[in-house]
């Protein structure tokens, strides 16, 4: 930024830091790194190790694990191709007319789109089984029209489709709409039709970009796990599943061990891959015109293909999530157990019983109880990934020799799958798991990469001689701090507990595996309310994922508020 | 050859170009010369067929191109900040147009290799596009635009990104070409002095019309009105008030630089107030009634001559440095703009 025009001020930037904490350059350091280090060490590190030394055990590496575990890949693999191709046929059309055609509403549908990217999986999962499960919407208006839906491949693509096509939306369209207009005028004057120049121009200007985003969909479906238990079942076995299965069901640690190691590996390779394509798309750009290519839809033909398309993508981004709330308040099947005519139409029965504890219950508790977890769950992440999340932000803000080698540390947690965190806690802490305060220092473990990644631009955009100024003044360091530091990081502040909140409340890979089962989690709730028979509990199912899924969304528009322009791309 | 026939466009709801026509014969140079914002590129572009006129037609030999769409019309443009295609190198770039024509791969490598000479860039062949200089970068993309050997040429701005004395060479190397290959050509710019030194005839488009046409001698000796003698910089605009007749028919003119005697065949009358021009002579020229007076506000050194600021802004080209406050007579050629 422009302090750097200042010679005499690099000296000064590098010996900075947070004016209360004082003192030598190394100290600082070990001051600043002393608590997120140690938290990392004790909940990450070492609870790696120990599935790293398990998965060598002797016991992990048997013939018959070693088939399991190949299947799983194999599996995986097959799953996560199938879904990216599938989101590149959706994304790629809608990249094209957000970068390319100008039309009412385009805002809102861009918003829309990039909705269930943030949502929790169980609300993805519940908000498709409301729509097309066996008891949702479409089959229960429409008896004559019947379907399996939930437990097959489809449900699984279908709903990876729906997570990651803004993915494609964001990468590819903003990529799209940086080619220089000119570059495809040229090809036009030189003889090429509008066909051939796609095929000799705009495709290969967008195939690094087309990359990475195909690749950060595929690692994430590859990843995912909540969306494939819940919408397709355990029969369904990527290396996620499996791992859970061996942990809960079919109780074979080892196996587990090993399973996760492939994953953690496969991960590791894919985003290293990832950021090498990264590096090239950005180098690429070149100098960009003021002119845009954004034009409105003027033919008929285009009209029809712009107007039946949008419709397409709003109906597959809004359906889902309406279905939720809808099938939450309305009655459409019999209770279990219930004799007397069904009463059809509208209810709030399903909320109200949601404050209820009924013998029988999958609880020992009314589930309204699940959510005072939750958001009890989601104050202490939120507490504790500030606390270490800042030290560390201030301290890679303005970084040094041994902070840049610390940085790629920090942001470890985010290769690793939920459910490897929650099986490294077992292994390491299995004599606790009685203790419902292990699960927000799982939840940290998954928030602290953003909240450090919300704080760092923010305290690194604070120009040091603010500071200077203020102390000469006569500002006291913690004058300087109040007056200064605070008024301009309460806005990241917000930001980042707000992103620790809404994942907390969503996490559900790792709270399965260690949360007890009398301290649910609204996640773990609506995933076993979805698991049982009867309208009753299938409508809570629904009434809790609404309850969730408008939580999450408030959360999401209020990081976007307060996050500072210009951070939080991919 | 390229017949322009009332074209209008509007430019979010206000006219931009108002019934434009030109012709552009064979092996001719024509220069677009504007402001701006003027429209002259996008008069381009509704010539290459990007864009859709809302009237008017482009004629090509009598034949009507509406239907034609851009690709299939023949005509090279070439951008001011070169639009080489980023991801091919030299010898693709160049070989673009032939390959979209089909042209057979040795035809393709000799025609690529043609171009490369006439641009004096006979060897790039293989270099990226990204690595080259910026005027390098714009030889190749006129390169690319003479390989298909099109039938018109276009270019925007070609040298605006350019510095001067880079800009100097390669317009005269671009004059060179355009002479060798006869291809006729429209030429785009702001600056007059390009247009001046390129064109065999220049267009001067203002407030969406063409309001000054004709070669480029005919231009800077007659700019017929205020705007385009402004616009030029031939002189000295200056506005007056018409006094009477002399004996020889010469309008007398009265301003706040001194009086002068203006033969011009407008009618005027009396009290009028018209615009003039006042172009400096040289000393040794032959006598002039006509002497401007003014006070010296400011001396500013130019290659080969003083440009001197007057009060009231007007502006003086002398051989001589005069001091800063000192009274100044100059003796003046004038010429009415009605």
């Amino acid at each position: 930024m422009n302090q750097t025009m200042n010679p005499g001020d690099t000296q000064a930037r590098r010996s900075f830091d947070f004016s209360v904490f004082s003192g030598p350059l190394w100290q600082k350091r070990v001051l600043l790194w002393l608590l997120p280090l140690a938290f990392l060490i004790l909940f990450f590190f070492y609870p790696l190790s120990r599935i790293l030394a398990l998965s060598l055990d002797a016991s992990a590496l048997t013939a018959g694990n070693l088939r399991i575990a190949y299947s799983a890949l194999r599996f995986t693999f097959y799953q996560a191709a199938l879904s990216t191709l599938l989101t590149l046929l959706l994304g790629l059309p809608a990249a094209y007319l957000f970068a390319r055609y100008e039309f009412r509403g385009k805002s809102l549908l861009r918003a829309l789109t990039a909705v269930p990217f943030m949502l929790p999986t169980v609300v993805v999962a519940a908000g498709f089984n409301a729509l097309l499960g066996p008891r949702g919407l479409v089959q229960n208006l429409l008896p004559s029209f019947s379907f399996e839906f939930v437990g097959t491949l489809w449900a699984i693509l279908i709903a990876h489709v729906f997570y990651n096509t803004t993915i494609i939306i964001r990468v590819v369209g903003n990529a799209l709409s940086s080619i220089d207009p000119k570059l495809e005028q040229a090809a036009r004057s030189l003889g090429a039709d509008p066909r051939r120049v796609w095929w000799h121009v705009t495709l290969p200007l967008l195939r690094p970009a087309l990359l990475a985003a195909s690749l950060l969909v595929f690692l994430f479906d590859f990843t995912s796990f909540g969306v494939i238990l819940l919408l397709g079942g355990p029969q369904f076995a990527t290396l996620e599943v499996e791992i859970y299965l061996r942990v809960l069901r079919l109780p074979d640690l080892p196996l587990a061990a090993l399973l996760s190691v492939i994953q953690l590996v496969c991960t590791l390779v894919f985003s290293v891959l990832y950021t090498r394509i990264l590096a090239r798309t950005t180098v690429q750009t070149a100098p960009r015109a003021a002119e845009t290519n954004l034009r409105r839809p003027k033919s008929i033909r285009d009209k029809l293909l712009v107007t039946s398309f949008v419709f397409l993508l709003s109906s597959f981004f809004l359906l889902p999530l309406s279905a939720l709330p809808f099938r939450s308040l309305f009655r459409l099947e019999a209770d279990r157990g219930q004799r007397d005519a069904v009463q059809y139409g509208f209810t709030t029965e399903y909320d109200q019983e949601l404050f209820v504890n009924r013998r029988g219950s999958v609880f020992y508790v009314p589930p309204v109880q699940a959510a005072l977890n939750s958001l009890g769950y989601a104050g202490g992440t939120v507490v504790l990934s500030l606390l270490l999340g800042f030290p560390a932000a201030v301290a890679l803000a303005r970084p040094t020799r041994v902070d840049k080698v610390l940085d790629p540390l920090v942001m470890l947690p985010l290769g690793s799958s939920a459910v490897m965190l929650g099986l490294g806690f077992i292994l390491s802490y299995g004599a606790w798991l009685t203790s419902p305060l292990l699960v927000p220092f799982a939840h940290t473990l998954v928030a602290l990469p953003f909240v450090i990644r919300t704080l760092q631009p923010a305290i690194a955009s604070i120009p040091n001689r603010l500071h200077q100024a203020a102390s000469v003044l006569g500002a006291s360091p913690l004058r300087i701090w109040r007056t200064i530091d605070w008024p301009i990081l309460r806005r990241s502040t917000l930001a980042a507990a707000t992103f620790a909140f809404t994942i907390s409340l969503g996490e559900f890979g790792a709270t399965l595996l260690i949360s007890r089962p009398d301290y649910p989690t609204i996640p773990v709730a609506i995933a076993r309310f979805l698991s049982q028979p009867g309208g009753l509990n299938y409508g809570q199912a629904m009434a809790m994922a609404t309850i969730l899924m408008l939580l999450t969304t408030a959360s999401i528009l209020l990081i976007e508020k307060f996050r500072p322009p210009g951070t939080g791309e991919f | 050859m390229l017949e322009v026939r009332h074209i209008f466009k509007t430019y979010e709801g206000k006219p931009l170009l108002e019934n434009i026509s030109f012709n552009v014969g064979a092996g001719e140079t024509v220069c677009l010369l504007g402001e701006s914002g003027s429209g002259k590129s996008t008069l381009l572009r509704i010539i290459a067929g990007l864009e859709a006129p809302e009237s008017g037609q482009i004629l090509w030999d009598g034949v009507d191109l509406a239907a034609t769409p851009a690709h299939l019309r023949d005509f090279g443009l070439v951008f001011q900040d070169y639009a080489l295609f980023p991801h091919l190198d030299v010898h693709e770039n160049v070989a673009f147009g032939l390959k979209m024509r089909g042209t057979p791969r040795e035809e393709i490598d000799r025609r690529v290799a043609n171009s490369l000479e006439l641009v004096n860039l006979s060897g790039f062949e293989s270099r990226q596009v990204t690595d080259l200089s910026g005027g390098e970068q714009q030889r190749v993309a006129l390169a690319r635009a003479l390989a298909p050997r099109p039938r018109l040429l276009m270019f925007d701005e070609p040298l605006g990104a350019l510095d001067r004395v880079l800009r100097e060479d390669l317009l005269d190397e671009l004059r060179a070409i355009l002479h060798r290959t006869e291809i006729p050509s429209i030429y785009v710019t702001h600056d007059q002095e390009e247009a001046f030194a390129i064109a065999d005839r220049i267009l001067i488009l203002h407030d969406g019309g063409i309001v000054r046409e004709g070669a480029p001698a005919d231009v800077w000796a007659d700019p017929g009105s205020a705007w385009v003698a402004g616009f030029l910089g031939v002189g000295n605009v200056m506005r007056g008030e018409v006094r009477g007749r002399t004996k020889n028919g010469e309008w007398k003119v009265e301003s706040g630089f001194g009086a002068f005697v203006v033969d011009c065949g407008h009618a005027h009358s009396p009290g009028d107030k018209v615009h003039f021009l006042a172009r400096p002579l040289p000393d040794g020229a032959e006598a002039d009634t006509n002497l401007l007076q003014g006070v010296v506000r400011d001396v500013i050194f130019q290659r080969d001559q003083f440009k001197v600021r007057l009060e009231d802004g007007l502006y003086l080209y002398l051989d001589e440095a005069p001091k800063v406050g000192e009274r100044i007579t100059a003796r003046v050629k004038v010429e009415c703009l009605g």
